[in-house]
């Protein structure tokens, strides 16, 4: 199908952007990659007065490391994600998660901050951000990513707030992610997310809930030093995953217990 | 013949180049000067009375010409959309049908009223405008549910939802029953699978008034099928209307049947007086897009302890949907292919269409046979589980091995080798090392599974006699039209229509053989009703080769006799002694004398004839089979289940298929992956979902309807046996269907036997990891 009408403007820069979506009101959108936004367009689930186009700003495309945190801009893609040598050193299971988004059109077209504000539950790179506290730098200050996924698609994000960048802390060591799917290129059923840092594991789980979710229980147990097996069956405590045609609520729960599990021992193998 | 160098030959798809570089000339292609946009507006009730229809706001719209109703279609469009007898002629109730909804909807997606507009966006827009006030009605949706005559109806005030019931009896059921040592149950669940062809359908419509001429651009395996029953309703005589089908992404068997908007498209340009053109969206696709499946079997199998297999009782409950499809019936089919490669003593088969509110079903991929195979399959793999045989070992003890044969409905298998099919696959996976590599599996808490699917399917459709009585009066033959122009070029006109299946190439290699001319000398036509035989009866049930390829060969041979005669009586030579070769026709004895294929084609159009022949030299030829032909092979598949997730990994897929002569190895290696790939994803992936509650369609898009991708697929292994059909004089039988009929049983067969030391009885379709789960729970739970 094709939207409603729209009106829309392309930013030059972010203060313009925001001058823009403040004049616009709350019915306008931020359009980045466009590859959440346009689909739900086009099926007339959304329908925005206006987009602003920030794909054009300069600067939001940039990875570096600064200090021990690894910087990201908003506009940075998929496919840049995954290639960035960068990225590869600084936290690798980044790089390797980004390799898995959709298929190759979705990883050429949608962003790391267009994926961050979608906030969509089944998003890989929250799951990431959460497990590995990020910082979430908009126009309008900072939201730590603990803070930032509050509800499904919801986030503290104001009408007229973009984000900058995302903040992550520096991470090489064992890792892994494990990404549940019926066909290469579809979102995860379930996504289990296994970091170690600062001598600890980060345990974070993609599509167990509204949010993403941060396995605690399993953390603490892995803290007490019991075996990989033993922490990953306290992987789903707490959870109450949706049911959908693609799993039940069960499975998603049996499923957050065994890829955790798998996750862990491929991490430390 | 002549001698043989193309048939046989592996020879790249001569379409192809221009299919894959984008010049194909598809319906969407085409917008005549002046083509307005008919966006259809409908129904979100799966069943409702309609009380109002209020268009003002959307007719008000700047960009709209019309909105259109039921009311305004009846004055352009009569009668009700056809419904066939196709296998089954005693239907008890067929619900009339008007290509757009009166004054009750039964299907979520139904037509209640179009919108023309200048532009996409403007019909779009308009199309949400229009208010229409329901009362909705308590909704059929499940078939087994809709039998419970205390329950509602699919249309209100209808006696009851049965659309037939029939059983058809073969042999001596009682007395196979009354013989048996063990009686085997199952009940084998075929959901609903939508056929998502790449391309949806388009409709483009132009009416000329004053040549009272009506052309319709659209997507069919069968044009003339399609003027023939649109001409009908627009009470225009079929000369008057011409229905084209260039390039078609596809059909699957979903562009068989005459559409709603088949009909509302030509009747809006006429009523608008402008071109319209309609494009169907995917998730209008996933609604209004006849769907294919939708049964439940119920089957007993009496046998032997030795595994002999004695009689069957099988019970298809078909759920028809809202209205019977036009070809719906067809479906029945599985019944008379229940007893698939096996003697029985007799077979008894019980067939109920149901009505539900539901789009309706009609022919997908296989149609009928992939269902029977997959019952027969399923069955006979139950009983070597009961009994504690080898599943080959049952299947080769009850094998048909002497041809012709004729199974317990009567049906005439042509020619055969089910155990030289068996071997091969077997050999080709080393069934006895995978045997023992399973036991190791086993043993460490692997699960492999090995499953077999040998068919046999019917195709080829088909002998006059009993296919003219299936659709209502036109015989399933097949004419074809070889023109050859004094330059020699070969013009051939087709009724089937190709949509994939590769006939620009095929038809030429036969064509080129026969006439003795280079295949590039040959061009073939399909898909215009103006052009070639008075009828063509399409492309469905794997009939183009073995009906249509004879048409083209006999129209062929006839223009090739002619030529003979002429070159004779330029060559001075007796008929007799003029003998065709690598194009060259050749006095006996004397090769020095002979003339070309263009010298004759030339001499044909000139003055010096033999007496009484007519200048020209072209022909019309229609074929009747004197059968259906058989196709069969044995396929195995080898999967390994993850019991922690229930996830299935296709190891090996291998294929030994028999499909008689081969015109081109390459073709049907293509079509046989093709159908592989969607009986797998019947086996794994695909199902069309309605709310159990509500009766809402929830797999509206391809993101709910899992159509795997070349990632989830297997290279199949496919290799070949050649048993030639005595039906035709090619030696040939139909490709296109074999593989999704094998398919979707030799997967779930291998997951069944993968998980049988964990205690699985059965798997129903699709085998999702979640499934699968849920079944191990339930089996684990003490
Ligand atoms: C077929 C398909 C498969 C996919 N599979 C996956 C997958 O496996 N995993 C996954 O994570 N994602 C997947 N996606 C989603 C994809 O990653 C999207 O690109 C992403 O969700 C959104 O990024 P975008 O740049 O395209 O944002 P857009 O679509 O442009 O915007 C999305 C939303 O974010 C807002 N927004 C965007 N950028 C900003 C910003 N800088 N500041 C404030 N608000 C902003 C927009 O206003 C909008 O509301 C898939 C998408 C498709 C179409």
């Amino acid at each position: 199908m094709i939207p409603a009408s729209f009106d829309y403007r392309r930013a030059h820069d972010l203060d313009e952007a925001t001058r823009w979506l403040g004049e616009l009101g709350p019915e306008a959108k931020v359009l980045a990659g466009g590859h959440s936004l346009i689909p739900l367009m086009r099926l007339r689930l959304a329908q925005p007065s206006a987009l602003v186009d920030i794909g054009r700003v300069p600067g939001l495309d940039t990875i570096r490391v600064d200090g021990d945190r690894l910087r990201i801009g908003a506009l940075v893609r998929h496919a840049a994600l995954a290639r960035s040598e960068v990225v590869r050193r600084a936290l690798p299971l980044l790089a390797e998660m980004a390799a898995e988004v959709g298929d190759q059109q979705v990883r050429a077209r949608g962003t790391l901050g267009g994926v961050i504000a979608h906030a969509d539950p089944a998003g890989d790179y929250p799951t990431l951000a959460l497990m590995l506290d990020a910082e979430i730098v908009t126009t309008h200050g900072s939201h730590p990513a603990r803070d930032f996924f509050q509800h499904l698609f919801t986030t503290p994000l104001q009408p007229d707030e973009v984000i900058r960048e995302v903040t992550f802390p520096v991470a090489a060591g064992p890792h892994r992610y494990i990404k549940f799917r019926r066909r290469r290129c579809d979102w995860a059923i379930v996504g289990a997310a296994v970091q170690q840092s600062d001598g600890g594991w980060r345990l974070g789980l993609t599509n167990c809930g509204p949010t993403p979710m941060r396995a605690r229980a399993a953390e603490a147990a892995l803290a007490e030093g019991r075996t990989m097996a033993e922490a990953a069956l306290q992987a789903a405590e707490g959870l109450t995953p949706p049911s959908d045609l693609r799993a039940s609520s069960d499975y998603r729960r049996h499923l957050a217990r065994v890829l955790t599990r798998r996750a862990l021992e491929q991490a430390a193998a | 013949m002549a001698v043989t160098q193309l048939i046989g030959a592996r020879i790249q798809r001569r379409e192809d180049p221009r299919l894959v570089t984008g010049h194909g000339r598809f319906t969407d292609d085409r917008s005549p000067r002046g083509c307005c946009v008919l966006q259809v507006v409908r129904s979100p009730h799966p069943h409702a009375r309609i009380r109002s229809i209020d268009t003002a706001r959307a007719a008000a719209h700047p960009d709209v010409l019309r909105v259109l109703t039921a009311a305004d279609f009846r004055s352009v469009l009569h009668g009700a959309m056809p419904v066939t007898p196709s296998f089954v002629a005693e239907k008890r109730q067929v619900p009339e049908r008007f290509p757009i909804a009166t004054e009750e909807v039964v299907y979520q997606g139904e037509p209640v009223a179009v919108v023309v507009a200048r532009d996409r966006a403007a019909a779009v827009d308009a199309a949400e405008w229009v208010v229409v006030d329901y009362e909705p009605l308590p909704a059929v949706v499940d078939p087994i549910a809709a039998l419970d005559p205390a329950g509602p109806r699919a249309h209100a005030g209808a006696p009851d939802n049965v659309c037939w019931d029939v059983t058809y009896t073969g042999g001596d059921v009682a007395g196979a029953f009354a013989d048996a040592e063990l009686v085997v149950h199952g009940r084998i669940v075929q959901q609903r699978l939508a056929p998502t062809p790449i391309e949806g359908r388009v409709v483009v419509a132009e009416h000329d008034p004053y040549d009272e001429r009506m052309t319709i651009w659209l997507g069919s395996q069968n044009p003339h099928f399609i003027r023939l029953f649109v001409s009908q309703a627009l009470q225009m005589a079929e000369t008057q209307v011409r229905v084209v089908s260039r390039d078609v992404g596809g059909g699957f068997g979903s562009k068989i049947s005459p559409y709603p908007e088949d009909y509302l498209v030509p009747a809006a340009a006429k009523l608008v007086g402008r071109p319209v053109k309609w494009v169907e969206t995917r998730t209008e696709a996933m609604a209004g897009t006849t769907h294919g499946r939708g049964q439940v079997f119920e089957a007993d199998v009496a046998v032997r302890r030795d595994g002999t297999l004695l009689g069957m009782r099988l019970t298809q409950t078909l759920d028809v949907g809202a209205y019977c499809g036009t070809f719906g019936a067809f479906q029945a089919v599985a019944v008379y292919m229940a007893p698939g490669a096996y003697r029985w003593r007799g077979v008894e088969g019980r067939t109920i269409g149901v009505l539900t509110n539901r789009v309706p079903t009609d022919p997908y991929r296989g149609a009928g046979r992939p269902e029977g195979t997959h019952l027969v399959e399923r069955m006979v793999d139950l009983v070597a589980r009961e009994l504690g045989m080898d599943q080959a070992e049952v299947r080769r003890r009850n094998f048909v091995t002497a041809f012709p044969f004729t199974n317990p409905f009567g049906f005439v298998y042509d020619s055969g080798n089910y155990h030289g099919s068996l071997d091969l696959a077997l050999a080709a996976v080393d069934y006895p090392s995978l045997r023992r590599r399973q036991a190791e599996g086993r043993a460490a808490g692997r699960y492999l599974g090995i499953g077999l699917s040998t068919y046999v399917e019917i195709c080829g459709f088909g002998p006059s006699a009993p296919t003219a009585g299936a659709t209502g009066g036109i015989a399933l033959v097949e004419g074809a039209q070889v023109r050859v122009f004094p330059t020699g070029s070969v013009a051939v006109y087709v009724g089937t229509h190709a949509h994939g299946q590769g006939h620009d190439t095929t038809f030429a290699q036969i064509v080129a053989d026969t006439l003795g001319v280079p295949m590039e000398q040959v061009e073939l036509h399909h898909g215009d009703t103006d052009e070639g035989t008075g009828f063509g009866y399409g492309t469905y049930g794997s009939r183009s080769l073995s009906v249509g390829g004879m048409a083209v060969r006999g129209a062929s041979l006839l223009v090739r006799e002619k030529a003979r005669r002429l070159a004779a009586h330029l060559l001075e030579a007796a008929e007799a002694d003029v003998l065709v070769e690598r194009g060259r026709f050749a006095v006996r004895g004397s090769p020095a004398s002979s003339r070309s294929f263009q010298e004759v084609a030339l001499a044909a159009y000139g003055a010096n004839l033999p007496s009484g022949m007519e200048q020209g030299l072209e022909a019309v030829h229609y074929f009747d089979p004197a059968n259906f032909v058989w196709p069969f092979g044995a396929h195995v598949c080898v999967v390994e289940v993850d019991p922690d997730t229930g996830q299935v990994t296709i190891e090996r897929y291998v294929a030994v298929d028999d499909c008689g002569t081969v015109i081109n190895p390459m073709i049907v290696e293509g079509q046989v992956q093709g159908g592989i790939a969607q009986g797998i994803a019947q086996a794994l992936f695909e199902e069309v979902v309605y709310d159990p509650d509500s009766g809402q369609l929830r797999t509206g898009t391809l993101l709910d309807y899992l159509v795997p991708t070349m990632s989830e697929l297997p290279v199949p292994e496919c290799s070949r046996q050649v048993t030639p059909s005595p039906t035709n004089e090619l030696g040939v039988k139909g490709v296109g269907e074999a593989g999704t009929i094998a398919a979707s049983v030799a997967v779930i067969n291998a997951i069944c036997d993968a998980l049988q030391p964990l205690g699985i009885r059965h798997v129903d379709m699709p085998a999702s990891p979640d499934r699968l789960w849920q079944q191990l729970q339930e089996v684990r739970r003490p």
